[in-house]
């Protein structure tokens, strides 16, 4: 298994370390729930160096990334962060990602730890398709990244950089230190709460983790495990690689509207995605609630309240932490898609009245 | 992890204390530790007839679902109640107020086959 450069510091906190797509990583260390209230409450702390980073540098920076996803990067500013899609000719889903602006021709593509390998492949082949004048390097592993997520994020960073965090807004980035090492510090993440995700050399990172977890532990910060990153990002409805975004979903029912730009000139997948935008969406990526015992899960099954017409799948489920209340996301048919729509959710040999609901399903107040 | 002498053990992670003809059933110490924040619980009804083995309800934590076995044959005579309606109390008391089933046995020596408390600690150790 390949481990982060925090490993020692996942076994001294006592984290419980499984194999999470190759990665040893821990899922938890108090406790999914207690790391998922302390990240709303104050502040959470996780080791995301798995994540893949790739840079792309050259005359034709932005043109091949303009070409290759599904957002317009030549709208973003220098200092700026940006979600966008990574899609196949069909319309299918390679990844999700956040490209960071760095300079006029150089870019930071984040993509998801597992799909780091496939991404840079696919990358790799478009980028020699089209004869760009740019360069490609894969520095997942000499790039660490710590997030430091909750309403006590900025503080407790604060302390240990220079750069003034009040003035990087949501989606913004600065490169500057921290600990007086190099760093990237990106307003961006991935639970819903305001937050940073700093990008460092790899073996600088357990100076900065532990300079984190003793300004932010009295301010009542954890360590948080991929157990409460997966329930923080569920309960904002945030989609995950594998779940929610596959090779078979097209951006526009996953709810990608918002960073899939139709009206660009050309991406790949384009074509595909606007047939079947002019087709009607057949299903649509919905949150539910549950109305009576159990908690959804991903593959469970979703019904009409008939009880014997199949009309979509859940792609997540948990009990909230938050809300204590049982919540899923999943696909439905999109004329079933409404806000209010009464849908049954086979859980085992029962099938359990739900509900569809209005998302995010939590909201930071703050 | 607490591995109480008085109770008898199953590869399942489940306990069994035996009281004549009627055993207690519950999860073990370890089982609760493995799984994390139990949030939720579903048992069978007063009067079913289980067979060694069966599955008869399930635990599930904000991580994980897992089901239950019924650790010899027997019939369910009572079930808790205040574990179904507060989950946390299996991570907190798994040993005792968060029993989850009481069962007649259909053989009394059945219970012979459980493991006691040593072979059970040891055997979870084998798993680490």
């Amino acid at each position: 298994m390949k481990q982060t450069a925090l490993i020692e510091e996942h076994r001294k906190l006592g984290g419980r370390l499984i194999d999470f797509g190759g990665w040893e990583l821990p899922v938890q260390y108090t406790g999914v729930m207690d790391e998922h209230l302390a990240c709303r409450s104050a502040a959470g702390l996780f080791d995301v160096s798995h994540m893949g980073e790739v840079l792309v540098e050259g005359a034709d920076a932005e043109k091949f990334l303009y070409h290759l996803v599904s957002n317009d990067v030549a709208k973003i500013e220098i200092g700026m962060a940006q979600y966008s899609a990574l899609c196949r000719p069909d319309g299918g889903i390679v990844d999700d990602l956040i490209v960071y602006r760095r300079a006029k021709d150089r870019y930071l593509v984040v993509v998801n730890a597992s799909n780091t390998d496939k991404d840079f492949a696919w990358m790799q082949k478009i980028h020699a398709e089209g004869g760009f004048q740019c360069r490609l390097e894969n520095v997942s592993a000499k790039w660490s990244q710590i997030a430091i997520q909750g309403r006590q994020a900025e503080t407790i960073l604060q302390s240990l950089t220079p750069a003034k965090l009040s003035e990087v807004k949501t989606f913004r980035f600065v490169e500057n230190t921290v600990l007086s090492i190099p760093a990237i510090l990106a307003r961006t993440g991935y639970t819903g709460e305001d937050g940073f995700e700093v990008y460092l050399p790899w073996a600088e990172a357990p100076r900065v983790w532990q300079a984190l977890l003793e300004k932010g532990t009295p301010l009542g910060m954890k360590p948080c495990g991929l157990g409460a990153r997966d329930t923080l990002r569920l309960e904002v409805k945030y989609p995950l690689y594998g779940n929610e975004l596959t090779d078979t979903t097209n951006p526009l029912e996953a709810g990608l509207g918002f960073a899939t730009k139709l009206d660009k000139t050309d991406f790949v997948g384009k074509a595909a995605i606007a047939a079947a935008k002019a087709k009607g969406l057949a299903r649509k990526l919905v949150g539910f609630e549950l109305k009576g015992a159990g908690i959804p899960r991903q593959g469970y099954k979703l019904f009409d309240p008939d009880g014997t017409t199949e009309i979509g799948f859940l792609t997540s489920g948990t009990q909230s932490p938050s809300l204590k209340k049982p919540i899923g996301i999943g696909y439905v048919a999109a004329n079933r898609s409404e806000v209010g729509t009464k849908v049954l959710v086979e859980i085992r040999a029962n099938k359990i009245p739900a509900e569809v609901v209005p998302t995010p399903f939590y909201k930071r107040p703050y | 992890m607490r591995f109480p002498e008085n109770l008898k053990y199953t590869k399942d992670h489940e306990w069994a204390k035996v009281e004549g003809n009627q055993i207690t059933v519950g999860i073990t110490d370890h089982a609760q530790s493995a799984l994390g924040d139990i949030v939720f619980v579903e048992l069978p009804k007063v009067g079913r007839t289980l067979k060694a083995g069966e599955t008869f309800g399930v635990v599930e934590s904000i991580k994980a679902v897992s089901d239950l076995y019924s650790p010899v044959a027997g019939k369910i005579v009572a079930v808790n109640e205040a574990a179904v309606g507060e989950p946390s109390m299996l991570n907190r008391e798994p040993h005792a107020g968060a029993w989850l089933v009481k069962m007649e046995l259909t053989d009394p020596a059945s219970v012979n086959a459980l493991m006691d408390a040593g072979k059970y600690s040891s055997f979870v150790e084998s798993l680490k």
